[in-house]
């Protein structure tokens, strides 16, 4: 029986727990007594009670009884392994696992054969042991629970409780997700540092790792100026174009355009977010790139094809729906008193709108720029493709730069060793750029919060 | 009256022309047959109303009447709205402000208003007051410029309250001194005539006591039309009364006369509190 079969035998017999606790309940109650919830809660109850602790043990087993199997096994073998490197063990007992699950391993051993039929035996019994218990906590919950159904039992107000508890487990799931990745990349990051001072990183001018998979320290030079630069300019020139277009693009949307025009006008400016960024990256690559060129060329400065400019320009054209978008409701926020007040003392409406809308909505328009800004410096595909990858510190938006994000897909492609400082700096990449965009992100919300209680 | 046309037989001449629209004074604004619709709903039946100069006149009647929606026609303030549409003629000093050749911007440098809540720009009081006449270009140096706001919060009657903090925003007043800055932003654009939609409605009695105290004397200088829900406070500062009913205007007189003997029936009921 494979875990599919298993989870759906257990919503089944769950759905006749539920029948079990509403028939009950009902038969309960007698003399004039009233039950305290309506049927079903007793129901539900039963139901959770009879399956919940069943699929935790399930999950249990699905998260530990490989390992436990594996400890089991690796026990049992020959002396010599226990010599083996981490790495030598890890193949060894993948060997072993796929002679057990009668797959084919050239030139097995003797000892390697018996783990493997040991572990055949393991797994078998396993199943039956998880089998069984859960059989056994499914109808002890089911029994219990039923048995505990009186008029009194307040079961609306426990299923109230579990609701709640699912609620905060899913909430849950998402930050331990964040705090996980954050602290592995902490943990790579240092190992990095084991290998290139923090200053160096930090400080250095010169960015040349170098190929090499041997894990030699001294080779390579590993500055991140040059790429945090490429990043800050590409960036800037990005917001250049997104934050007057966005801009004005929110003022006509929230102003000026009808209804009609407003409700095709806005999804359609949405739709510039959704479109992939690999799009956008060949988009600047075949058009864009080699407009910018032939336009450098008429007015007779040199343009290189892929440029921070290019890559600039097609990232700020993706990211004017964020500043559009935000911009918008933060302006609609803006209470109509205000601009009554401007346009009854006679302002027109662009000078209401500039004298009064923007800087009132000012703080939460800031936000939105900060928002737009860590999607710019997060943003790899455009970059990839139309920046040129030229991790070399220069003022000139016309050559070809690198980026952070650029560089992490480098160091991540082709061989890796994580056990080089090649590999490595990749994490200390990522977490320099999550430190930004995280920034970036804590002061924007700030910023907006402030605006919101402003009106409230 | 009669003393003076004996005295002054040119003034007689004058009064005798007005005599036909009011006794004393001259018709500010004037509607005929205005007529208000947002989308296919009809909010005004058809109003016809004189406004007479230097009068405070005090719309009153249920919610939903119409009396704000009224007020605001008088400075094409609805023409924010969407979807709402005015028929019929409103004149001021006889000029047609529905009239397509008519600048609306200047029209509310005119007409100004005042509203229910409290709006203060989120600028400093100085910037509050100075937005106006520099939008207008009424002073051109800043002494002028200061001139203009220490001159406006005196007739609002803020001066003493704000003059060592005229940097500070707006926001930071009370809410009887943030309705009073918003007169004296509209006082600071030297309206002829100032419309107030319930300008108390969101304050307290002594804040209420101020403003009313504040009406009576701009009446000397503006024509003062305001909207009110408080049945005392236009007996109190409105030289005439009218009374709104389900998008009509069912009579319009002098306060002491609406109050006292009303000549229809549903005014008699509104005012002695039978309904509303």
């Amino acid at each position: 029986m494979n875990n599919l079969a298993l989870i759906v035998t257990v919503l089944i017999v769950m759905a006749v727990a539920y029948q079990l606790g509403l028939t009950r309940s009902k038969s309960v109650v007698g003399g004039g007594q009233r039950l305290h919830s309506r049927p079903g809660y007793y129901g539900i109850l039963v139901a959770l009670w009879c399956g919940v602790p069943t699929l935790l043990l399930l999950a249990l087993w699905g998260i530990f009884g490989n390992d436990i199997i594996q400890f089991l096994v690796s026990q049992q073998l020959p002396p010599e392994t226990a010599a083996f490197s981490e790495r030598e063990m890890l193949l060894q007992m993948r060997r072993i696992a796929a002679l057990a699950s009668g797959q084919n391993v050239s030139d097995p051993q003797q000892y390697e054969l018996s783990a493997a039929a040991q572990q055949a035996r393991l797994e078998s019994l396993g199943h039956l042991v998880l089998l069984a218990s859960m059989s056994v906590l499914a109808v002890l919950g089911l029994v219990l629970s039923r048995r505990k159904i009186t008029p009194d039992m307040r079961a609306r107000n426990h299923v109230e409780r579990v609701i709640m508890v699912a609620l905060a487990l899913s909430s849950g799931v998402a930050i331990l997700t964040t705090v996980g990745i954050v602290l592995s990349m902490i943990g790579e990051a240092m190992n990095f540092f084991r290998f290139i001072s923090p200053a160096d990183f930090f400080f250095g001018t010169t960015w040349n790792p170098r190929f090499s998979t041997s894990g030699d320290a001294g080779q390579g030079e590993f500055g991140l100026l040059p790429l945090l630069w490429g990043t800050l300019m590409v960036s800037s020139i990005a917001l250049l174009v997104a934050i007057p277009l966005g801009l004005m693009t929110a003022i006509y949307m929230s102003e000026y355009a009808p209804p009609s025009l407003r409700n095709v006008a806005k999804p359609v400016i949405e739709v510039l977010a959704g479109i992939p960024t690999i799009v956008y990256g060949f988009f600047a690559l075949i058009v864009i790139g080699p407009f910018l060129s032939g336009l450098g060329d008429l007015v007779g400065i040199s343009i290189r094809t892929t440029s921070a400019l290019t890559a600039g320009l097609v990232m700020g054209i993706m990211i004017i729906p964020f500043v559009s978008s935000l911009s918008d409701d933060i302006i609609t926020q803006v209470p109509k008193a205000l601009r009554d007040g401007a346009l009854g003392l006679g302002a027109t409406k662009s000078e209401t709108i500039r004298q009064v809308v923007l800087p009132a909505a000012l703080p939460g328009i800031v936000g939105a720029f900060l928002l737009a800004a860590s999607r710019a410096i997060g943003e790899t595909m455009i970059v990839v493709l139309a920046a040129g990858n030229n991790p070399v510190l220069h003022a000139n938006p016309f050559e070809a730069v690198s980026t952070i994000t650029v560089t992490i897909v480098n160091q991540l492609t082709g061989d890796m060793d994580f056990a080089s400082p090649q590999s490595l700096v990749a994490f200390a990449l990522g977490l320099t750029l999550f430190v930004i965009t995280l920034g970036l992100n804590v002061i924007a919300l700030v910023i907006v919060r402030r605006y919101r209680q402003q009106y409230e | 009256m009669t003393t003076a046309t004996v005295t002054v037989p040119t003034a007689m001449h004058k009064s005798e022309q007005r005599s036909d629209s009011h006794q004393q004074g001259q018709v500010k604004m004037s509607t005929r047959g205005v007529k208000v619709f947002y989308g296919d709903s009809q909010a005004l039946h058809g109003i016809d109303l004189d406004i007479v100069e230097n009068e405070v006149i005090a719309f009153i009647g249920p919610s939903g009447c119409g009396k704000s929606t009224f007020l605001r026609c008088l400075n094409r303030m609805n023409d924010t709205i969407p979807g709402c549409r005015v028929e019929g003629d409103v004149t001021l000093d006889g000029n047609d402000i529905y009239a397509p050749s008519l600048d609306v911007v200047l029209l509310r440098a005119q007409v100004g208003i005042v509203f229910q809540k409290p709006n203060p720009f989120p600028k400093s009081i100085y910037e509050n007051i100075a937005y106006g006449p520099r939008l207008h270009g009424l002073a051109s140096r800043r002494a002028e410029l200061d001139e203009v706001v220490e001159r406006s919060l005196r007739r609002a009657g803020l001066w003493d309250e704000v003059k060592d903090r005229l940097d500070q925003p707006g926001t930071s007043l009370s809410g009887g001194q943030q309705q009073r800055l918003c007169i004296a932003r509209t006082i600071a654009i030297s309206p002829e005539v100032i419309l107030m939609d319930e300008p108390c409605s969101a304050l307290d009695p002594i804040a209420t006591a101020k403003i009313e105290q504040l009406i009576d004397e701009l009446s000397a200088s503006y024509t003062i039309a305001m909207v009110t829900h408080n049945m005392q406070q236009a007996a109190r500062v409105a030289h005439k009364t009218a009374f709104f009913h389900m998008g009509d205007m069912v009579e319009v007189g002098d306060t002491d006369k609406i109050f006292t003997n009303p000549e229809d029936q549903r005014t008699h009921d509104y005012i002695t509190g039978r309904f509303g």
